[in-house]
């Protein structure tokens, strides 16, 4: 598989992740070569097999849809990088 | 006081008066401050609040109350779980100023059986890594040659029981987190079963291969910290309701290993492990041969596509998880940018390490439109075929024996410009993640440079019990446990 630096640029876009220039060269040698090892998956013939969804039995668990408080908000809107009074606070969302 | 001392000859002894929870305390704190400077495996240390903890701890046996099973004993967490009040940085800029809102169920165990929490440990960014050298802040020393790594990503969790600077850690593995920093560093280190401990509280990686679990000096000591802190939890849907047994009693009514059959994967004895390393299990083998176990030669068919498989699903696993690292709620904040959407780019550029973007990179590139069929989709199907083989195997065998890791520690600084040989040193350890079953690694011999050799017991879903009882008798049998570094 030929990793291009467009297609580094357009994943590096969908992962919002900003490069250097000098980042994109690294990581588009780098993914190719990444990705070309995992090519070895091909030799694998999984044409009957089902993807894993869980590797225990994992049942769907229920339980009473009860609201609990949770009792320190005060500490998660301390980490907020900015906010004003109890809300987060963004850069204009609409551009 | 002895740093050498088991954790149930220590409980016992401050249970009957001997020494204070307070004197434990302090020694270790003293061990820390003395030799961190070097190793520099603490990412923070609770001094004052493990002091204020033993104290506690110590009224309460002077007033006659009853005390949990871990009562004095020192313990390190690995920087990746959190701890009401305390920072969680997960080694990574992006966090370096989180204070976690809300304390990991592990945690709450943990306190409940009266154990000091001493502080929190050095790793890999975000838990991606087998050396400890991608953590944002320092690079942990390995106490047996402070030139070499001590594996990852719970190097600093690893180190520090190695070196004494606590009695016993916490850690996480996702592709061998606990068992290749165990082999590098000499100690006891335990995966559990995927859902046998509960990850509420574990800053997520790859859920479905994430699991906490120990580091010990001795098996039995793993043995009674897994009994702590397994068990259902609400708070984590995939946490197993399953009883959790008496780990430590059951280990140590087995005196030899009659009855039981271990397996030899013959994919796991190849060319290219280190001669050393296949000297030292090779005569390991032998061991649990003289002590009555039947020894079989298997095959897991599918071992050689593990890593390519891990390095699809945990990248993209990964790559969601760390999508809610957008600096709008916690983490670092990039200010001179031109609206929203510049912010989440030049944040998570910024705050994030090298290793941490290219993995986000690889998992969102193996999600994306066009391609999630051939390396994810990809990737789940050749997984079942590893989980597979283990079901087959475990139709023969009890256990399954093999190194931990195909070398022993390897230099600083030796394979962090090349990723992929880097994600080869997780060769062995990854298939037991891939197929949610538990695994364990023991020291078991020395290179002839004397850095450790690990040997890694992989056992059945929930069946912790005969991993443990086969590494407890091979100790009894050895003398590697009784070996320390000098620092």
């Amino acid at each position: 598989m030929k990793i291009t630096q467009k297609d580094v640029e357009y994943v590096a876009n969908l992962a919002r992740l900003e490069f250097s220039e000098d980042e994109k060269k690294t990581l588009t040698l780098q993914l190719e070569r990444i990705l070309g090892y995992m090519d070895k998956l091909n030799e694998v013939n999984t044409s009957d097999i089902l993807p894993t969804a869980s590797v225990v039995d994992l049942k769907n668990i229920f339980r009473e849809d009860i609201v609990e408080n949770f009792k320190n908000t005060d500490g998660i809107i301390a980490n907020a990088p900015e906010r004003e009074e109890r809300f987060f606070k963004v850069k204009k969302i609409i551009e | 006081m002895d740093y050498k001392e088991s954790i149930s000859k220590l409980t016992n002894d401050v249970k009957n008066k001997v020494i204070s929870a307070r004197e434990i305390t302090g020694y270790f704190m003293d061990r820390i401050k003395k030799n961190d400077s070097q190793l520099t495996a603490f990412m923070e240390i609770y001094e004052k609040d493990s002091l204020l903890k033993a104290e506690e701890i110590d009224k309460k046996i002077q007033s006659g109350q009853k005390t949990g099973l871990l009562a004095g004993l020192p313990i390190a967490i690995k920087d990746n779980m959190c701890i009401t009040g305390k920072k969680t940085t997960c080694s990574s800029k992006i966090l370096e100023n989180y204070i976690s809102p809300y304390t990991a169920t592990v945690i709450e165990k943990l306190e409940q059986e009266d154990a000091i929490i001493i502080g929190k440990t050095n790793m890999d960014e975000f838990a991606m890594g087998s050396s400890t050298e991608n953590s944002a802040y320092k690079v942990t020393k390995n106490p047996w040659n402070k030139d070499y790594i001590p594996g990852g990503s719970s190097g600093g969790s690893a180190v520090s029981v190695s070196a004494g600077l606590s009695a016993l850690a916490l850690g996480s593995d996702t592709g061998g987190s606990i068992r290749q920093p165990a082999s590098c560093c000499g100690v006891v280190g335990l995966k559990p079963t995927y859902g046998r401990v509960s990850r509420y509280g574990l800053i997520a990686f790859g859920s479905s291969l994430d699991q906490i679990g120990t580091f010990s000096k001795y098996v039995a000591d793993s043995a009674l910290l897994l009994q702590v802190i397994s068990g259902y939890d609400r708070k984590d849907s995939t946490s197993a309701n399953i009883p959790v047994p008496d780990y430590k009693a059951l280990i140590n009514s087995r005196k030899d290993l009659k009855g039981l059959k271990i397996g030899l994967p013959k994919e796991y004895f190849i060319s290219g492990i280190d001669k050393d390393v296949s000297e030292a299990v090779k005569e390991s083998i032998k061991v649990l041969e003289k002590l009555g176990a039947t020894i079989l030669d298997i095959s897991l068919p599918h071992t050689e596509y593990a890593v390519a498989v891990y390095y699809i699903l945990a990248p993209s696993e990964a790559s969601a998880n760390l999508a809610r690292f957008d600096s709008v709620k916690y983490g670092y904040r990039e200010e001179n940018t031109s609206g929203l959407m510049d912010t989440y780019r030049k944040s998570r550029g910024k705050g994030f390490g090298s290793e941490v973007k290219r993995r986000i990179m690889l998992g969102t590139y193996a999600l994306s439109a066009g391609y999630y069929d051939a390396y994810y989709g990809k990737a789940q199907r050749v997984r079942t075929l590893i989980k597979k083989d283990f079901e087959e195997a475990f139709k023969k065998v009890d256990a399954i024996v093999t190194p931990t890791a195909p070398s022993a520690a390897f230099k600083i600084g030796e394979r962090t410009d090349d990723p992929l040989q880097m994600y080869l040193s997780d060769i062995f350890t990854i298939p037991c993640n891939l197929a949610g079953i538990p695994g364990i690694s023991i020291p078991c011999g020395f290179t002839k440079n004397n850095l450790p050799v690990g040997l890694q017991i992989l056992g059945r879903h929930f069946d912790e019990k005969t991993i443990l009882e086969i590494s407890n008798s091979y100790e009894q049998a050895t003398a590697w446990h009784l070996k320390y570094p000098e620092v």
